[in-house]
């Protein structure tokens, strides 16, 4: 298993709008190691945002090359990329995203419908989950019923019940109150510590940036700094 | 499909409002959608239920109803002398020589009269249709005025009571009973004696002959020898597909009726299908982010939303159809065009008919689901964030 | 002004589910329109009826005949000033469904009693003169293609046999809603034909057709003729045209019942529709309306915000399903020409429809408007779609 989990290259990435074509990432290299927690900053419209969705695999490179644990995905057609994701990625957004219809164990539960696991399974891995972020005794509860916090959690869970190679944050704690905020910050720090997940977060919280291990600086679609590898 | 069945129908819960609105709209489309099958159906059963199958009808070549017919003395004799025609215990012909009439009786409620068929029948009449059986009172003596109602004029007419007297060509007709056909056409008809009804409307023809065969095949005989004897001329149908035939037309603008009126309503419900799951879609779009970014598939979005229609549509059939089954109590009294004359029929609901109407709310709910399901499967999945 | 700017800008906004909303209500405004129309037809015979004709019939009922010689005794009661003789033939052209009335008349003064049938002299002689000769309304000419002295036959079912008979006449109707899909000749023919073959059924006829000089008077004339022949072997029933036209139409009541309700039944499904649409939109709005109340508008505006665009999307589409309700109904009224001789869309449909469209759209803006009229401000711009 290679140290580096990450490889981009010489990444390019623009929108169209109407007859415009904007460019948003000119030439991005970064490596990114196995267990690194990182901070992507900038801001808004620096591209950290469009550089997580790529890393992510909701979105395509317009050029480069995007290589993740040695799959270049994107090289992978839209249901190869669909099957990636649910393997690989654990997402955590600003506003949690979580199915307001669904309890807060169902939604636990939902990445792994994408699985081969029994009932019994899923629902052993989903207790525990919800166990490890403090919500067991919420786990029937709706999402209007939890507050912000609570939901950040529940989605956090989501998120790692796959047990995914990257965590991919947006924003994870632009939503919530300072000490939410920093519970989510702390539980994020221990995922990287004590359990090696790979954190890759966008941020312009500075504060929320002093989670990390390293803080990446973009402006205008391009790096600021050296790409430090670890 | 990996998308939970909960996810799709606790959307539907979510929105009680539009998700009623939209599938009572499918209700009242899958209602009409039966309800004009079953009538169409209770037409047929009654119908069907008139003729017997080894029963055949003969009326005067060219003519194409009882009423229309006239038949001699002489032709019906030769008629109940054929081999084929069974014979009773007494060897005499099971034969049914019958004159057909329509007086106009007058409905209860209404101001003006309506044709009625009056048929004066021969002793074997009620031999040969076993499916008439007097309910109250008696059946007429033979060589009297006396008549007997069937229960469709019973219910619904003025002046049939038992005891009560009906007047025309110069007599006066005393009602001794009331007789149930089973729900074929006999129940819309008045009986009496053949011979005193054409006595009394100076009549020396007969409108019909029915006969009993002696088996079930012996149709293509008979009808051949009684075609092939010159001084007979006259048509043989088997009499199920006689009366069959008589309700062609009618039978015909109901369905045409029919698909005109459901082919229309259908479109509006799944207009409104469409609308709803437009909006669905777009209320969702983070959702659908969410869930493509998880790993879902496009094609399990569409599927979920079509599913989620599907349902619609299924609740709105399952509904219809509840409401048409209780249709199946009230009775439809009206004109036959062919024989001019009133019939009365009922609503029937079928097996068929419960899956044809629930196939076609199905099909209402997919067509309507099914451009807004593609839109949401085709959204990228970073505009659905972004929306979010 | 800016209230009817705001309506319309905001029923554009939603492009698709504003046009398939419209589309709903055309549908439904026609449908509604057409079966409208169909009952309609159903009772044009007897709207046509002329009111100084009275029809006599056996009292029996129209299947039995009377005898011919009481057309005298008609003709001598006070305040009958002509009778003609009319007689269904009920014969079929080629196929059953080529069916048209055929009736046997007395060809010498049939058409004095008919004075909305009009054609050139010369024909109505020829017509006259010829025995075998038949006159047919334009309408049926042009369905089959028919010229002057073309050879018609018709295979009789009450009358058996092969009939032929020669065109001499084509007549054109006064008015539109005079039926001119018959065909007429003479009974004499026929009449002949029955004192060869079944002596029995001659010298008989169906009904009496009699013109009265005083059309106040039909009642009393009515009953004079009928206690002519009372206790007599034919006892008479004789009624205004009018009268005996709707009795067909009475036999078909429940039927007829049934289609109009149906006619309305359309127009629930598509307030439904609307009803749902407007539902949906205000939900989406609520941002919007919490926004206007906190700009000091009332509850009252928010609430006629949505009146308007429900109504404005009923007027769209009930007005184009108005417009088109017209060709549809010619295109039914060629098709089902076997059924309904006349198929025009009546003003008072038309009205019923706008009145439905309007019906449709206030209802389905009630417990929106209502709802979004007492929104909270606050709860209002909390609200995250």
């Amino acid at each position: 298993m290679s140290q580096t989990l990450v490889e981009i290259k010489h990444l390019v990435k623009g929108y169209t709008r109407g007859e415009q074509l904007v460019p948003v990432l000119h030439d991005i290299t970064l490596d990114i190691a196995r267990g690194d927690f990182v901070a992507l900053m900038g801001p808004s419209g620096s591209g950290k945002s469009t550089l997580l969705n790529l890393i992510a695999g909701i979105d395509k490179p317009d050029s480069g090359i995007l290589r993740i644990d040695g799959q270049d995905i994107a090289e992978l057609s839209e249901s190869d990329l669909a099957d990636w994701r649910a393997s690989n990625i654990g997402f955590i957004f600003q506003f949690y995203n979580l199915m307001p219809v669904l309890t807060a164990f169902e939604n636990v539960e939902l990445p792994l419908q994408l699985t081969n696991l029994s009932k019994s399974e899923r629902r052993q891995r989903v207790t525990m989950t919800l166990a490890l972020v403090g919500l067991a005794d919420r786990m029937e509860h709706y999402p209007n019923e939890l507050s912000g916090g609570q939901q950040q959690r529940v989605a956090i869970a989501r998120a790692i019940v796959t047990d995914p190679t990257i965590l991919v944050c947006d924003e994870p704690t632009g939503d919530l109150d300072k000490q939410s905020a920093s519970d989510v910050l702390g539980m994020l720090k221990r995922l990287n510590e004590e359990m090696g997940k790979t954190i890759i977060m966008v941020t312009h919280d500075a504060h929320a940036a002093e989670a990390a291990k390293r803080i990446v600086h973009l402006e205008k679609g391009e790096l600021l700094g050296e790409p430090v590898a670890g | 499909m990996k998308i939970p069945f909960n996810y799709i129908f606790r959307n539907l819960w979510t929105r009680k409002l539009t998700t009623l609105l939209t599938a009572g709209g499918m209700a009242l489309v899958a209602f009409v959608f039966a309800a004009v099958l079953m009538l169409d159906a209770g037409l047929n059963r009654t119908m069907v239920g008139t003729g017997s199958v080894d029963n055949v009808v003969f009326i005067r070549k060219g003519a194409e109803t009882e009423i229309q017919s006239g038949i001699t003395r002489d032709q019906a004799a030769l008629v109940e002398s054929q081999p084929q025609v069974a014979r009773g215990a007494d060897g005499n012909a099971m034969a049914s020589k019958e004159s057909l009439v329509l007086i106009s009786l007058t409905k209860t409620g209404q101001d003006k009269g309506s044709n009625i068929v009056t048929r004066g029948v021969s002793p074997m009449a009620q031999v040969l249709r076993p499916q008439v059986k007097i309910v109250q009172g008696r059946m007429f003596q033979p060589g009297s005025s006396e008549i007997v109602v069937g229960k469709n004029i019973h219910e619904e007419f003025d002046g049939v009571a038992i005891g009560q007297k009906l007047r025309f060509a110069q007599r006066e007709w005393l009602v001794v009973g009331t007789f149930d056909a089973g729900k074929s056409a006999f129940d819309s008809e008045v009986w009496g004696d053949v011979e005193q009804l054409m006595q009394a409307f100076r009549r020396v023809n007969y409108s019909s002959v029915i006969v009993k065969m002696t088996s079930v095949d012996s149709f293509d005989a008979l009808v051949k020898a009684v075609q092939d004897d010159i001084r007979i001329a006259l048509d043989g149908k088997r009499e199920r597909l006689f009366y069959e035939d008589q309700s062609r037309a009618l039978s015909t603008f109901i369905s045409f009726l029919g698909i005109f009126l459901s082919v229309i309503f259908s479109v509006g419900a799944m207009i409104g299908a469409a609308i709803t799951m437009y909006s669905s879609v777009a209320m969702r779009t983070g959702e659908i982010g969410t869930l493509r970014a998880l790993g879902f598939r496009q094609p399990s979005i569409l599927v979920a939303f079509l599913i989620e229609s599907l349902l619609l549509g299924l609740v709105g059939g399952i509904a219809g159809l509840a409401c048409a089954a209780f249709l199946q109590s009230i009775t439809i009294s009206t004109m036959n065009f062919q024989s001019f004359s009133q019939l009365a029929f009922s609503f029937l609901l079928t097996f068929k008919i419960v899956l044809q109407t629930l196939l076609f709310s199905v099909v209402m709910g997919f067509v309507g689901g099914f451009l807004p399901a593609v839109k949401a499967a085709r959204m990228k999945i970073v505009d659905s964030l972004r929306a979010a | 002004m800016f209230y009817f700017k705001l309506i319309f800008k905001n029923v554009f906004r939603a492009k698709l589910r504003s046009s398939l909303t419209i589309i709903g209500l055309v549908i439904a405004i026609v449908a509604f329109g057409l079966l409208q129309t169909v009952v309609d037809a159903w009772f044009a015979g007897s709207n046509a009826a002329s009111a100084s004709r009275l029809v006599a019939r056996n009292s029996i009922s129209l299947v039995f005949p009377m005898p011919v010689y009481y057309r005298e005794r008609i003709r001598a009661v006070p305040g009958v000033k002509s009778v003609t003789l009319l007689n269904w033939f009920g014969g079929v052209y080629k196929e059953p469904r080529n069916f048209f009335p055929q009736f046997a008349v007395d060809h010498e003064n049939f058409f004095d009693l008919y004075p909305e049938f009009i054609m050139p002299a010369d024909q109505l002689s020829a017509f006259k003169r010829d025995r075998q000769g038949a006159a047919v309304g334009r309408k049926l000419a042009d369905e089959f293609g028919w010229k002057i002295g073309d050879t018609i036959p018709i295979r009789g079912t009450i009358f058996s046999g092969t009939w032929t008979f020669t065109l001499r006449a084509i007549f054109d109707a006064k008015d539109e809603t005079t039926v001119t899909r018959q065909m007429y000749f003479h009974w004499d023919y026929i009449n002949e034909w029955l004192k060869q073959k079944f002596p029995r059924r001659m010298e008989q006829i169906g009904t009496f057709v009699i013109e009265v000089d005083d059309p106040s008077r039909t009642a009393d004339i009515s009953k004079a003729i009928d206690a002519q022949f009372r206790n007599s072997l034919a006892e008479t029933l004789t009624e205004t045209e009018k009268s005996f036209q709707l009795g067909f139409i009475s036999q078909m009541e429940q039927i007829i019942l049934t289609i109009r309700i149906v006619s309305f039944v359309v127009i629930f499904i598509i307030m439904a529709v609307v009803a749902n649409t407007m539902a949906m939109t205000a939900r989406e709005r609520l941002t919007e309306y919490a926004t206007l109340k906190a700009l000091g508008f009332g509850p009252g505006f928010v609430a006629a915000l949505i009146f308007g665009e429900a109504l404005m999307l009923s007027l769209i589409g009930g007005g184009l399903g108005v417009l088109l309700t017209f060709p549809l109904a010619k295109v039914v009224g060629v098709i089902a020409s076997a059924v309904f001789a006349v198929f025009k869309v009546s003003q008072a449909t038309v009205l019923m429809q706008l009145a439905c469209a309007l019906a449709v759209g206030f209802i389905a803006a009630l417990v929106p408007s209502w709802r979004s009229a007492r929104i909270k401000i606050v709860d209002g711009l909390r609200h995250v779609g």
